[in-house]
């Protein structure tokens, strides 16, 4: 598989952003077409469901407000995608390294509570981060050796570190009430949150390292270097460039990016380390990569319209007494799209 | 610990990995002929919910189990028609196929969340009979564990001794060779996902009409992300992923044995016992493993680009 | 038609002369921007080998795959035994007895060849016996001298051997029209000996050939008719018995060929550029090991290394550039101890690279020209720490190079966009472009146009009258002969042979390329 960049040499920049933003709109469209489905195939109220589903994100300021909350660690785990993606590598371990960001953010938070918030939440980052880099080093090392594709090895390690945060929580860190979740973080453990609603710091943790791989790809050395990978690895290799070496870091770096998901859940959203608190937004990051093909702009648009989804989920459960995970086949479906019709989408290689 | 318990621990590790071969069977076809399918979760979870669903309907459990199968090998041809017909890339369909799993899954399954249905029988092991009931009791299996290994050797006939197998195999390594001597392989593809997807509807039905006997959401724990990595492991060959599965199961069993006798170390982490032992079998012996794989897979399973 | 399995003879027909078995009326074939067969005619008769002569892109692989229904043409009737047929795929052509083995040959490299063969034919049963197959094979192969071991492993089979399976293939599936695709291509001298008295004893029961080449010596040596195609038309067709090869190659071009006179100034410089000392590889899966390899390449010299394809060309190039590692032996550049070093390091002490097929080597497709240019040297053009590149400097060494080497580069949006021959050019450029100390060539005229396969020797004289050492890797004995001012002959990964150009000829090279030794010098 060759993750070519979607080329966007297109002369008119005007033309550019119309194809960019159709795509988009195109996917929101059968998303809604997809939800429709669903309620009708259930013998729901459509009218009631749609309602429901607007009113409870875009009717309200808190509703919006919402929707960005949840975008926030998908923008994150997405971007822990699309960065191994520009070098061929699929990176598919988002859910575990999200988890182990988790842990060790949880760590911190938990052993040093007398810091002030303006050392310790530094430290909790730098520790989601490194968690995120260690639980995706066995995989980058085996693949770099030769001998096992990291699709596996981070598919596997996904199931196991869940269980290890398990382990913590139950062994060492719960609380004296729940054996389930940790003691609530101290409030210099916490994100701040903004405008008296749950949207947190993580939100520019997002969108700065979103703008920061977009400058980096497009200008620096290293990016040029990566495009080259993913564009054709043994030219590249025979270039000079060390492709080895950029293979392994960028692995590591996007499952770093995926700790700092996992740290942005619990010191911005939760307050706590729950256990099992990710219903698949690892996966659902790797989803919004696919369909924003790797594209920065694209995966904040994408990580609105997931949110959104996600909102929905709840007004299905409510209204419409669908369980949450149905709206696993709306996000399926979206992505079934995007990958049955490829050039409607703009040119993305497979 | 005693023997009871040790006897427990083996009977429920066979219990419940029946349906770890049944699926890495399936995926072995589907790999030998090229094509993978990170999505066999939602396969399975669809195969056991339909599969449930049409048992409590009917009360028919070989009916259930029938349906199971149909639904595993339907969900499979949207992976075929995505793949084949739009070339789409293989990780990502089987991811999206994955999701819509969980979603069709809870869906078709909701209605019977916490429903009893009526199994399908069991038989004691031959032999068993004169051991003190409460241990014959636990190698009393049904059908389709008898069968599992009987499948595996039809599947290794059906791949090595048939025209049709070798044709299939001829796609996982050369398409250009197969399209030269006058087949489709894209029809090849689709033969050989349903099968597989009938394979994994057959694991699917096992584990929620004769095992657990009911449906929860993600009841099938992980099964088809292990049996991904268990068709490298046996080198996508079908008898040696019998010895596969049995290495993944023992490894469960293990760990439930030690949980059994007390041995202090939390549950959480022997869990992990299973996945950690896959992967360093497979980082030890990955090297040697990669010549075994399907050319045609080459792309994607080479640890070099 | 069991005879024709058993004993491969076909029932006698009519010689050669009488009504043809395949007839093609105004076959008209296009792609997109060119136009591959204009109006073309062509007769196949029985026991005839008919020789599809032009250079490369003239049209006849694509006439050929037209017959075998890989592509569906545009315009023009196919008569096969006087009746008008319809061929939508390669099922169909294989109805009507047409087979047809591919440059690239098309078997399974993991099977056997008994399971090659089984894959390819249609009578067998559902669950076919197991020797059936094998038997069939031997009692064939003995017939026309395609001997090969039905339990072998295709990946280990030499090529020549693969092209007798493709053969067995076609003649085990009733095909009575068989069409090679350029199978001299990887034979050594006496291995095409064989093919040829193969292909007459075929001829000489009744099957027809048609044998597409650009070799006029195969041409020569073997064929009973030739057709002539340029440019997608038929510029001739003649028996053997009214062809000269001046008659031929008038036919074939339009013009004077623009070959470089390796004349030059062949100053061999005495310093010694790059020493490779017992370099041995190990391969891994289906490679090939070099096994103690040795040699010296002075500036201003071109150091030829023939050999047949597959012989341990790529682990060479590949080890001297610094992609292999290799477990013996040492490696210097400019007296720099290298072994083992990066190809980064290797490029910062003065190593080019020009390879065969650049838009999978050497050009990353989806990126332009100007940053085609920059990925052989980032640190170069890198600012701030690395923060930034310096795309005015890349643009600025790229005209100064082009100039220097009087190319034209096209600049365009996407790599791809461009022709074999202007990628070439570019990659030329770039690593030509700042007199590099050594170049390392591997196979770079193959699938080019004259004229670009003119210029890019040009490049390499040019470099090498400048004080470069060139390494040349090719399968083209006469490319090499021409250019190099010294020849190694690799067989098997291990020098097999090592002299000037003026102290052998192309049969004893030709012998040591498929590892007989100096006395075998008589064909097939």
């Amino acid at each position: 598989m060759r993750a070519a960049a979607e080329s966007r040499r297109s002369p008119a920049l005007a033309a550019r952003i119309r194809s960019g933003l159709s795509r988009y709109l195109v996917m929101i469209a059968v998303t809604l077409a997809l939800f429709a489905i669903v309620l009708l195939v259930s013998g729901s109220d459509l009218a009631a469901s749609f309602r429901g589903l607007f009113r409870s994100s875009f009717g309200s300021l808190y509703g919006l407000s919402e929707v960005v909350v949840a975008m926030i660690p998908l923008l994150l785990t997405a971007l822990a995608v699309a960065l191994p993606w520009r070098v061929s590598l699929i990176n598919v371990g988002g859910e575990g390294q999200l988890y182990i960001g988790a842990a060790a953010a949880t760590w911190g938070a938990l052993s040093f509570p007398g810091l002030p918030p303006v050392v310790l939440l530094p430290l909790m980052m730098l520790l989601g981060f490194a968690g995120g880099v260690l639980w995706a080093l066995v995989p980058a090392l085996l693949r770099a050796a030769g001998t096992v594709n990291e699709t596996i090895t981070t598919l596997l390690l996904n199931s196991v570190a869940p269980k290890i945060a398990g382990f913590l929580i139950f062994a060492f860190w719960h609380s004296p009430m729940d054996t389930v979740k940790t003691a609530n973080f101290v409030p210099a453990a916490r994100l701040p949150a903004f405008f008296g609603s749950r949207i947190h710091l993580g939100i520019i943790m997002g969108g700065a390292l979103l703008a920061a791989f977009w400058a980096f790809m497009k200008w620096t050395r290293w990016g040029l270097e990566m495009r080259a990978i993913g564009g054709n690895p043994e030219a590249a290799r025979r270039a000079g460039i060390p492709v080895r070496r950029l293979l392994l870091l960028s692995l590591c770096a996007g499952g770093g990016v995926a700790g700092l998901a996992g740290m942005a859940q619990v010191s911005g959203f939760y307050g706590v380390l729950l256990l099992n608190f990710s219903n698949g937004l690892g996966f659902m990051g790797f989803l919004i990569c696919w369909m924003a093909g790797g594209q920065p702009l694209g995966i904040v648009l994408m990580s609105f319209v997931v949110a959104v989804i996600l909102a929905g989920g709840d007004v299905l459960q409510l209204t419409s007494n669908l369980p949450f995970a149905v709206i696993n086949i709306l996000l399926a479906g979206t992505l079934f799209v995007v990958l049955a019709r490829p050039t409607l989408f703009g040119r993305q290689k497979s | 610990m005693t023997w009871l318990a040790v006897m427990g621990v083996l009977s429920s590790a066979i219990f419940s990995g029946v349906s770890l071969l049944y699926a890495t069977l399936g995926e072995v076809v589907g790999q030998r002929s090229g094509v993978v399918n990170l999505g066999l979760e939602g396969v399975m979870l669809v195969g056991a919910a339909a599969g449930f669903a049409a048992t409590v309907i009917t009360g028919n459990p070989s009916l259930g189990i029938v349906v199971a199968m149909l639904a595993g090998g339907l969900m499979n041809l949207v992976l075929g028609y995505l793949v084949i017909n739009r070339g789409a890339n293989q990780l990502a369909s089987g991811l999206a196929l994955m999701f819509f799993g969980f979603g069709l899954s809870a869906l078709i399954g909701k209605p019977y969340v916490g429903t009893r249905a009526a199994s399908i029988p069991r038989i004691a092991l031959p032999g068993t009979a004169y051991l003190p009931q409460r241990i014959a009791s636990l190698f009393s299996f049904d059908l389709l564990i008898y069968l599992a290994v009987p499948v595996a050797l039809l599947v290794w006939w059906l791949l090595y001794r048939t025209r049709w197998g070798l044709a299939l195999r001829a796609t996982g390594e050369s398409v250009a060779a197969v399209y030269a001597s006058g087949r489709d392989p894209g029809a090849i593809r689709y033969q050989a996902l349903f099968v597989a997807g009938m394979l994994a509807g057959l694991g699917s039905a096992h584990l929620a009409i004769a095992y657990a006997m009911s449906w929860t959401e993600h009841m099938t724990g992980g099964r088809g992300f292990i049996a991904v990595a268990l068709v490298i492991f046996s080198g996508w060959h079908p008898v040696r992923a019998i010895y596969g599965a049995l290495l993944f199961s023992g490894a469960v069993a293990f760990q439930l044995l030690l949980q059994s006798a007390g041995v202090p170390v939390s549950p959480f982490l022997l869990d992990t016992i299973p996945f950690l032992l896959t992967i360093l079998v497979l980082a030890v012996s990955g090297g040697g493993r990669r010549h075994l794989a399907p050319a045609g897979l080459g792309r994607l399973y080479s640890g070099r680009e | 038609m069991r005879e024709g399995r058993e004993t491969g003879r076909l029932p006698a027909m009519e010689d050669a002369g009488g009504p043809p078995v395949v007839s093609m009326r105004g076959m008209v074939k296009r792609f997109p921007g060119v136009v591959a067969n204009q109006e073309i005619d062509l007769d196949i008769h029985r026991g005839e080998i008919h020789a599809l002569l032009g250079e490369n892109g003239a049209g006849k692989s694509t006439l050929m795959k037209v017959l075998y229904g890989v592509y569906r043409p545009d315009g023009g009737e196919i008569r096969v035994d006087g009746s008008p047929v319809a061929i939508r795929s390669p099922h169909d052509a294989r109805r009507h007895s047409i087979g047809m083995v591919f440059q690239d040959l098309r078997l399974v490299p993991g099977f056997t060849v008994s399971e090659n063969i089984a894959l390819y034919l249609t009578d067998l049963g559902p669950v076919p016996r197991r020797g059936k197959v094998r038997n069939r094979i031997r009692e064939l192969s003995g017939s026309y001298g395609l001997e090969v071991d039905p339990g072998a492993v295709v990946r280990g089979l030499s090529i020549g051997q693969q092209q007798k399976v493709e053969l067995l293939k076609l003649l085990l599936s009733d095909a009575r029209v068989l069409i090679l695709d350029e199978p001299t291509r990887v034979l050594a001298e006496h291995e095409v000996a064989a093919l040829f008295a193969t292909l007459r004893r075929l001829c000489a029961d009744g099957y027809s050939v048609v044998l597409i080449t650009h070799r006029m010596r195969d041409v020569l040596a073997c064929a009973d008719r030739i057709t002539v195609l340029r440019q997608g038309r038929v510029a001739g067709s003649l028996l053997r018995a009214q062809a000269t090869e001046q008659a031929l190659v008038g036919m074939m071009f339009e013009r004077e060929l623009d070959r470089v006179r390796a004349g030059g100034s062949r100053k061999v410089g005495d310093l010694t550029v790059l020493e490779l000392a017992g370099i041995s590889t190990r391969a891994d899966g289906g490679g090939v090991s070099l096994r103690n390899v040795s040699l010296r390449v002075h500036s201003g010299e071109i150091l030829g290394i023939a050999g047949v394809s597959g012989n341990g060309q790529r682990e060479l190039t590949d080890t001297i550039m610094g992609v292999t590692r290799s477990v013996a032996g040492r490696k210097t550049l400019g007296g720099l101890d290298v072994t083992n070093r990066p190809v980064s390091a290797m490029r910062a002490n003065g190593l080019g690279f020009v390879p065969e097929d650049p838009l999978s080597l050497a050009v990353i497709p989806f990126m332009g020209v100007v940053e085609n240019m920059a990925i052989t040297d980032t640190r170069r053009y890198a600012r701030h720490g690395g923060l930034t590149m310096d795309w005015g400097a890349v643009r600025e060494d790229l005209d100064a190079a082009a100039d220097r080497l009087g190319i034209q580069v096209r600049r365009t949006a996407m790599a791809r966009d461009l022709s074999g021959g202007n990628l070439q050019r570019m990659v030329i450029v770039r690593e030509l472009g700042r007199l590099p100390r050594l170049v390392v060539a591997s196979y770079i005229t193959r699938g080019l146009d004259l004229q670009s396969a003119a210029a890019a020797h040009q490049a390499l004289v040019q470099a090498r009258d400048q004080g470069t050492a060139v390494l040349l890797v090719s399968d083209d004995l006469e490319e090499l002969f021409t250019l190099c001012d010294r020849l190694l002959v690799l067989y098997d990964g291990a020098v097999a042979g090592d002299f000037a150009p003026e102290e052998t000829d192309v049969a004893e090279v030709g012998h040591l390329m498929t590892g007989s030794g100096r006395g075998d010098a008589r064909g097939g």
